[in-house]
């Protein structure tokens, strides 16, 4: 073990306990939790880990308690982390807003079951996608990754601390039973092959004049002050001017929010993060994110073997939606199939974007949607295809 | 002829948000003295201004944060508690007060103070209680008296309110008192004290609002709930706690004093080796 407590080397790991040891390599030293299915296992490991490597655990009484914890500790200045799923993630709608309003940086790692209510704990589901992108009140815009693997659950793990302290945002990691239950093979790197992004921080001391929340950069970002540091600042969750003060007004509030969904916007292909495979001559893609995007590749490489121009596009991250990547794509596809382990919410995502019909393969979730399904569909919309043009 | 004098300087400008004022208070508020006493006692303290740090949920008193001139955080509505949690352990060199309202602290936020108290994380929770929900209007809320009116209980409360020492001290915390806002001397050395008290420490402030609470009881100025304070506070330390609850039925006696201070153990994360 280094001294940052990085376990670099070959490992045969669960998805959730590669997540915990992503957060230690990132550099998170807080983690505040409550018990829930199938996450259970990341809290596990940082109570054991964390003792060890410096770091902080602190069991909350609840969700809501675990994310107003979360968001303290990175006020003061540590990367911090809870752990949840569905019933969890309801919880911490509401402070997930407040992250957005103070832009205090946090990652929330919602391990998906399947949904709504207690639904099926044990077993998985990717329904709480569109909660991720609206489930707190107001307009905002945060971002959200979709691991579909144990490595993953590791590298975005790291990569979401990044990006979050990047862009003052929080980070929804948003895995599935699968992934967080499955046993795969993790390399850990070297410590000093894992990139941390420091936040961006005043370059100035505490004067009369400095406003806290005024965003210069082209980024739209502005540095972060952490508690006691002497500035004396206001945090509040009432919209704000610059200097952190409450204002009621229309115009300042247009401006905030505006500025915090921008700051997301304006930096999209920066964030944004789709993986290719089998595009170049595609007429049908196949999109798919999570476990689900397992069964998805398997299929597109079936149909391909059944000499369908299948390609398979995965959503590493869900959101901002991959808008500009999706739209040069459908230069070239005559249709769209959506893969994934809920009723339809990226698919009516993806709606939104294209002229070509999109076509769901859904599930409600409690199983890994199987490739023969998936390449089912395919070749439906395949024969459909070739009924169209002759 | 009468002149009108104009200091060029309040003794707490230096801890306090000037360019915040006027504030959002009502006419016989109570919060804004409760305010100075934490005021003072910052100034008073043995540690840096900069070392303060002062979280608050949502209502009247949760604008605590905001005239405050020291790092401040306004949260949500009954999450300052664990919020403060978390500025605490990521940074112990940081003295964390949470100022909030009875709404705040114990109906929405209820169950973080008690476990709060029970982990018995060094922070210091100031809770005025001024009997409702003054910023919504004047609602009814978990320390509203039996029998009060208010806008949702306009037929008296049929509820009986939480006698907060009492469940502070069964929840665990290391120091708890009450006080109100005519006591403003032992509210000040109460915050001075639990400032270097080790653990979770209470300190519940009476406070009126005329306008929220009193019009409806007959306590229409502020100074008509400070003369009720006067007339019925008697130093109860030493009573069984569960005598503590507030009455305003008759000649109810409204105890005050120390009634919590001890040394249980304070909350310390788990550490194996010795932190960075």
């Amino acid at each position: 073990m280094t001294p940052r407590g990085v376990l670099t080397g070959k490992h045969f790991l669960q998805g959730d306990l590669a997540c915990a040891e992503g957060a230690i390599a990132a550099g998170c030293r807080f983690f505040g939790g409550y018990p829930i299915t199938p996450s259970s296992e990341i809290a596990e490991r940082l109570a054991r880990r964390f003792p060890e490597t410096g770091g902080i655990f602190v069991q909350m009484e609840d969700e809501i308690g675990s994310i107003a914890a979360v968001l303290g500790a990175s006020a003061a200045g540590m990367r911090a982390m809870t752990a949840t799923s569905g019933p969890g993630f309801s919880l911490m709608m509401e402070n997930l807003g407040l992250a957005v309003m103070m832009e205090i940086p946090c990652v929330v790692v919602n391990v998906q079951r399947g949904s709504p209510s207690t639904g099926l704990p044990t077993l998985p589901g990717q329904s709480d996608i569109m909660q991720a992108r609206w489930g707190s009140h107001g307009d905002y815009a945060l971002i959200a990754y979709s691991p579909w693997s144990p490595q993953e659950m590791f590298d975005l793990t790291v990569h979401a601390f990044n990006m979050s302290d990047r862009y003052r945002v929080p980070v929804l990691l948003m895995a599935d039973e699968v992934v967080g239950h499955m046993v795969e093979r993790v390399i850990i790197p070297a410590e000093d092959q894992i990139q941390i992004w420091e936040r961006k921080r005043p370059r100035s001391s505490p004067t009369e004049t400095f406003k806290p929340f005024q965003a210069d950069d082209p980024d739209l970002v502005p540095p972060m002050v952490h508690a006691g540091e002497g500035y004396r600042i206001h945090y509040t969750g009432l919209t704000h001017d610059e200097r952190g003060y409450p204002d009621m007004s229309a115009e300042t509030h247009h401006r905030l929010v505006t500025r915090l969904v921008e700051k997301i916007n304006r930096n999209a292909n920066h964030i944004i993060h789709t993986e290719h495979h089998r595009m170049d001559d595609a007429r049908i893609a196949v999109l798919a994110y999570g476990s689900t995007a397992r069964s998805a590749r398997r299929a597109v490489n079936d149909a391909r073997r059944a000499g369908i121009p299948a390609g398979f596009i995965r959503l590493v991250s869900l959101w901002p939606f991959p808008e500009s990547q999706i739209k040069q794509i459908a230069e070239q596809v005559d249709a769209f199939i959506v893969a994934e382990m809920n009723l339809g919410q990226m698919s009516l995502e993806l709606e939104r974007h294209v002229r070509q019909p999109v076509v769901g393969v859904h599930h409600a979730g409690g199983v890994m949607m199987s490739p023969e399904r998936i390449l089912g569909v395919i070749q439906e919309v395949a024969s459909r295809g070739n009924n169209h043009r002759s | 002829m009468a002149t009108t004098i104009v200091a060029d300087k309040h003794p707490l400008d230096e801890i306090l948000r000037s360019d915040r004022m006027p504030h959002i208070w009502c006419p016989g508020c109570g919060i804004g003295i409760a305010m100075r006493c934490y005021a003072k006692a910052i100034l008073d303290s043995d540690r840096p201004i900069d070392s303060h740090v002062v979280v608050s949920g949502i209502g009247c008193s949760g604008r605590v944060a905001g005239y405050m001139n020291i790092d401040s955080y306004h949260t949500t509505h009954g999450r300052g508690i664990p919020f403060a949690i978390g500025l605490k352990l990521a940074n112990p060199n940081l003295t964390v007060t949470v100022f909030s309202g009875d709404g705040d602290l114990a109906a929405i936020g209820g169950n973080h103070l008690i476990h709060a108290a029970r982990r018995n994380v060094d922070i210091t929770v100031i809770c005025t209680n001024n009997f409702n929900y003054g910023m919504t209007g004047g609602q009814m809320g978990p320390t509203t008296p039996f029998g009060a009116i208010t806008s949702t209980s306009p037929y008296g409360s049929p509820e009986l309110p939480f006698n907060l020492p009492y469940l502070l001290a069964a929840a665990g915390a290391n120091f708890v008192s009450r006080w109100t806002t005519i006591h403003v001397r032992q509210v000040k050395q109460d915050i001075l004290y639990a400032f270097n008290k080790s653990g979770f420490s209470f300190i519940e402030v009476l406070a009126p609002c005329p306008v929220g609470f009193g019009k409806y009881n007959s306590l229409d100025e502020g100074l008509d709930e400070m003369l009720l304070y006067k007339e019925r506070c008697v130093v109860g330390e030493g009573l069984p706690l569960e005598d503590l609850g507030i009455d305003l039925r008759e000649d109810q006696p409204i105890y005050i004093g120390h009634f919590i201070d001890r040394d249980l153990k304070p909350y310390q994360p788990t550490m194996l080796k010795a932190s960075e």
